[in-house]
């Protein structure tokens, strides 16, 4: 076919989507950032809804990014984007230029930085960590204790941080953090079944078919209690546990609760990478900064222009599962644009 | 006929067909931040009164959206306006005015 295909993330949406372009025959070069490919994906340990190893979908991609008619181009950036007839001209920072018939931005999204929350005391007290902390170190394998190597009595899961939260300036909900606080509640209780875990939560989002289970699993089996009641602050105690406020709005009444480790589900944010390609593309951005697409029923992947598509996670919060489905319908959209064009 | 100590109780339904909903609306009026409260218990787990006495500022919007002006009259003069509430209120809303509309609001509705 002889057509050319620029996909800038080599995530999992930037991998998935050229993989299936290459073996339809198009050349497709993929530009990442960093040094090696599979994004985020690299830093979790299980996956939602059934507990697999994140590693099994890293090999599927490392296979899939192996795909003949792929290029991979790590440590690179996108330095200038031009428009010419056929398509566009991206340059690197290397200096080396890609021509490409059609262009997959796929830059996936960041954390939320939870010190930006600074009631919670991440980076201020010792024992307080976020979910994506918690999956490392439950991906390393290291004794989950205190900072000063005490195993936890009591751990506080704090749901929505960094999400719906006006303000911190992300009002939308970020969708995979209840699942996956109690995903690691149930983790934690696997690992130390004598610690107490709660949950704080302010609604449960447990949308589908298997995340109800997840929930049910974590009532029935892991003796996870959850309050509701959103935390308004953290302070630490002189022995470095933590003191937690919150309401526990179904008593009516203010709550204190000491625990020996916080974990902040922080929720997705569009990454500096999402914002500086969609500016250097000239594409619109949606209101809460991701990539805006045209329509959310008919167009997932298209932009705001023509020939420039959009994969995973740098158009809104998705799980690996979404991700995964949104990039083969994007593979699908950018095949049918170039039969078209 | 001899007193059997008997009454009919008064039912305990909320009936929302006959609820006296102008203070809701003159509140919500002044203040549409209001509208989007989803009850988290942020303000109450801040709250420098509720954290000594009875007194629950997530409820007012409960006590408001039932029509409930008899309880809502008794908690509101709780508050000690210090606006601990609308700083960590992730909806932003200005907790702090919307106690001042309900002051205002109870007068005026009660006078009229």
């Amino acid at each position: 076919m002889g057509k050319s295909i620029v996909t800038i993330g080599g995530g999992i949406a930037g991998i998935e989507a050229s993989g299936i372009l290459a073996e339809l025959g198009y050349a497709v070069s993929v530009i990442e950032k960093e040094p090696d490919f599979g994004g985020k994906l690299k830093n979790w340990d299980h996956l939602f809804p059934n507990m697999r190893k994140a590693e099994e979908i890293e090999d599927y991609l490392s296979r899939k990014g192996k795909t003949p008619g792929i290029t991979l181009f790590p440590n690179t950036t996108i330095a200038s984007f031009e428009n010419i007839k056929s398509g566009f001209v991206l340059k690197s920072n290397h200096g080396v230029s890609y021509s490409a018939h059609a262009v997959i931005v796929a830059t996936g999204f960041e954390v939320f930085s939870a010190e930006r929350k600074e009631e919670y005391g991440y980076k201020i007290y010792d024992n307080v960590i976020t979910s994506a902390d918690l999956e490392k170190r439950l991906k390393s394998g290291t004794p989950l204790t205190t900072l000063a190597g005490k195993t936890p009595q009591r751990i506080a899961f704090i749901h929505c941080v960094g999400s719906r939260d006006a303000k911190v300036g992300n009002t939308y909900c970020s969708k995979v953090c209840c699942v996956t606080g109690v995903k690691q509640a149930i983790e934690v209780n696997k690992l130390l079944p004598a610690t107490q875990i709660f949950n704080f939560y302010m609604d449960l989002r447990m949308h589908g078919l298997e995340h109800e289970e997840i929930y049910k699993t974590a009532q029935e089996k892991h003796n996870i209690q959850f309050i509701r009641g959103r935390l308004s602050e953290v302070s630490e105690n002189i022995d470095h546990s933590l003191l937690i406020k919150a309401e526990d709005t179904l008593s009516g009444r203010p709550l204190k609760m000491n625990v020996d480790l916080v974990v902040l589900l922080v929720g997705m944010e569009p990454g500096v990478g999402t914002t500086a390609i969609g500016k250097a593309c000239n594409i619109e951005f949606n209101q809460y900064g991701y990539l805006k697409i045209p329509d959310v029923h008919l167009a997932g992947n298209l932009t705001s222009r023509k020939g420039i598509f959009v994969a995973g996670s740098c158009s809104c919060p998705m799980s690996v599962k979404d991700t995964i489905e949104h990039a083969r319908s994007a593979a699908f959209e950018v095949h049918r644009y170039l039969i078209e064009n | 006929m001899g007193k059997f100590g008997f009454s009919v109780m008064e039912t305990r339904t909320v009936n929302f067909g006959e609820l006296d909903n102008r203070l809701l609306g003159y509140v919500l009026e002044n203040e549409a931040s209001f509208l989007t409260c989803i009850s988290c218990g942020g303000c109450t787990a801040t709250c420098s009164a509720g954290n000594l006495i009875d007194f629950n500022v997530r409820k007012i919007n409960l006590f408001l959206r039932r029509c409930d002006i008899e309880s809502l009259a008794r908690e509101i003069d709780k508050c000690m306006l210090c606006g601990k509430c609308t700083l960590v209120c992730p909806r932003d809303i200005n907790i702090r005015n919307v106690v001042m509309l309900i002051k205002k609001g109870i007068v005026k509705f009660r006078n009229e």
